[in-house]
């Protein structure tokens, strides 16, 4: 077991607390970048996916995870990220202009979206954030001199300094250079002190007004900054796709952001990314699965909506800190190896925490 | 002549309005009985339940399975489908909601989320159901009135009955009955219900069980209209901004609510461009929201720290 010693107050805002973590990140980068090597088409097919829904995922997180707030309307963004990169890219502008562009306006739209939050909360959040995601998801659909409508719109390629950024190794380059670039912005950003004012809102408001928090301001940046993270998700999916409608932006996706980010673990980044493998993942283990269920459910088309509702409940209900906590637990279990107690991860339960009256 | 032609003519958008007037209120009344579950659940217990529409679509389809396999009669139909789903509800509760009392209310309503899963998922499992789409006869069906120009369907008519039988009925059931003052006591202050001898756990169980038999008639009385399938629920989504429009505490403001929505959708369907119907809804609650953030019978609370 290692103990770390501390000798300055820099050490614990290090984004890499010891050599070992620079070890074992050193070596998923070096395995990653490796992965146009070992990797199956299919499987590169499966990690672009994972880093996009990362990214995706990444935005959710800041502001399900460490702002607090509510949002049942995530698809929206990626919508709007896809389909700004999507008309962007259609007028001729280069893919390195298109991609800030498509975080930009994304960014925007949070800000808009951020606005009810300001006022809003818990349920009635949740509500105007997912009356905003059906609200876009029509726009979308009838603003046909624009969008195309329902019949949707071809993306083209990426175009990356001259060069078409085509195949599967290129693009996954492409994806985990931006996966990699958002997860270390967003762990810097947590450090610093926006991030704080984050966790300090989440954790109260009322507190965190008392410390100098300006609530309005922090939130709003919250609900840009993951929406622009979100967007720039959407923007890669886009391309991944090559093929944009608005069926696939609909309260469902948003469900299954905010899924991903319960399933990887609520508060931490490195669940974002879980929840992301995890749930691309799912669809091929209950593909799998389907083997040796019987014949009137293998067959039912609502297996995989069951299997989802499912693991989630059994999630929230057995592992409420998620697959990152399940890990935390394992590590801890072989760190500590003979004096691993069951109740070290208990959480405080809270009962008859009103929100009538807080 | 002209001014004859006129008043013909501003008679016939009268009669149009009333009757898009009327159909609106029927449809509201459906969002209203959905609406009124989740109110009735979140006054309880705080939780607010995203699988209510899918309550709401399976008790529709044990209806069917009452009117078709056993071959019950219309009314004994509804009474066994509510009794079914009052153990579903019931069930749920204990199965599924109990054992995250206290967790942070989103995570909750994830969970709630993840039923409304399962259940539409389980729904096409289950042999005789399945993806299809099914009728449910009822004895109103197709039969019209005229009152004064207007064409009233009588299902329409039927549907606004039930609803305000079920009203009075519930109203009744709150204000005279043991359990109905017991529950009330509960939703307003769960910890001294407790101590005045409410076993509350078992309360929050009837309550589940008691919204669960209300969306079953609100599946009931919209079954006419949408036929009974597996995704019918996702007119809960719907019957949320009821909830939220009327404030998200308050049972008439689900019923007023659930009128408003409604009625705006039944108009803009008819008076605005193509598509405002569906967002008419969601573009309600965002107004509602940003002008009186509790809802219209909100009861707007200073927080506390």
């Amino acid at each position: 077991m290692r103990f770390l010693f501390k000798t300055s107050y820099d050490q614990d805002l290090r984004l890499f607390r010891h050599s070992g973590q620079v070890f074992w990140y050193g070596l998923l980068a070096a395995v990653l970048l490796a992965a146009p090597w070992w990797a199956s088409e299919y499987m590169m097919t499966q990690l672009h996916f994972i880093g996009i829904y990362s990214i995706a995922g990444l935005g959710l997180m800041l502001l399900v995870g460490f702002t607090g707030q509510i949002s049942l309307g995530h698809a929206a963004f990626l919508a709007v990220g896809a389909y700004t990169e999507t008309l962007l890219q259609a007028a001729g502008w280069p893919f390195w202009l298109t991609l800030p562009c498509a975080a930009l306006l994304s960014a925007a739209v949070g800000i808009i979206v951020g606005l009810p939050a300001l006022r809003l909360k818990g349920i009635y959040l949740a509500i105007a954030t997912l009356a905003f995601g059906v609200i876009v998801e029509e726009i979308l659909a009838r603003w046909e001199s624009l969008t195309g409508g329902n019949s949707g719109l071809h993306v083209k390629p990426i175009e990356l300094f001259g060069a078409k950024l085509e195949g599967d190794a290129g693009f996954f380059y492409l994806v985990l250079a931006l996966t990699a670039v958002c997860c270390i912005a967003l762990a810097n950003l947590l450090r610093s002190p926006t991030g704080r004012a984050f966790v300090a809102l989440r954790d109260s408001e009322i507190s965190a007004s008392c410390m100098g928090v300006n609530l309005a301001k922090t939130k709003t940046l919250s609900f840009a900054l993951s929406a622009a993270l979100t967007g720039i998700g959407g923007a890669l999916y886009a391309h991944k796709v090559s093929f944009i409608s608005p069926e696939q932006f609909t309260l469902l996706v948003s469900i299954e952001l905010v899924t991903l980010v319960i399933l990887g673990g609520v508060g931490s980044l490195h669940g974002a990314v879980f929840g992301a493998a995890f749930i691309i993942v799912l669809p091929q283990l209950i593909a799998i699965a389907k083997d040796y269920l019987p014949a009137g459910v293998a067959g039912a088309a609502g297996l995989q909506s069951t299997v989802f509702g499912l693991v989630l409940i059994g999630f929230i209900i057995f592992e409420p800190m998620g697959l990152y906590g399940r890990w935390l637990k394992i590590r801890t279990w072989f760190e500590l190896f003979p004096f691993y107690r069951k109740g070290m991860f208990r959480r405080q339960k809270t009962y008859m925490k009103s929100e009538r009256l807080r | 002549m002209l001014t004859v032609e006129s008043a013909a003519k501003r008679r016939c958008a009268i009669v149009q309005f009333l009757q898009l007037l009327l159909a609106g209120v029927a449809q509201g009344c459906v969002y209203a009985l959905v609406a009124l579950g989740f109110v009735l659940i979140y006054k309880a217990t705080e939780t607010v339940n995203f699988a209510q529409g899918d309550l709401m679509m399976l008790g529709a389809f044990f209806a069917l399975t009452g009117a078709t396999v056993l071959g019950l009669p219309y009314w004994l139909t509804i009474a066994f489908a509510m009794a079914v789903m009052v153990v579903v509800g019931m069930l749920l509760e204990r199965a599924v909601l109990r054992p995250v009392l206290g967790y942070p209310a989103f995570t909750v309503v994830m969970v709630t989320i993840g039923v409304g899963f399962v259940l539409r998922g389980a729904v096409t499992m289950v042999p005789g159901w399945g993806t299809e789409t099914y009728a449910l006869a009822t004895p109103f069906a197709d039969k019209v009135m005229r009152v004064g120009g207007v064409v009233v369907a009588e299902q329409q008519l039927a549907v606004i009955l039930h609803t305000a039988v079920l009203c009075l009925a519930l109203y009744f059931f709150f204000r005279y009955t043991r359990i109905g003052i017991a529950m009330q006591a509960t939703s307003q202050n769960q910890l001294a219900a407790y101590y005045m001898g409410i076993p509350v756990r078992r309360i929050n169980m009837l309550i589940w069980g008691l919204s669960a038999a209300i969306a079953t008639i609100g599946g009931i009385l919209l079954a006419p209209t949408t036929f009974v399938h597996s995704n019918m629920g996702f007119i809960g989504l719907k019957a949320f901004p009821a909830a939220v429009v009327g404030g998200f505490g308050s049972v008439p403001g689900a019923i007023v609510g659930g009128l408003i929505i409604g009625v705006v959708e039944a108009l803009s369907g008819f008076y605005l461009p193509e598509g405002f119907k569906d967002v008419a809804a969601y573009v309600v609650v965002l107004l509602v929201l940003m002008v009186r953030p509790s809802g219209i019978f909100g009861e707007t609370v200073a927080k506390k720290v």
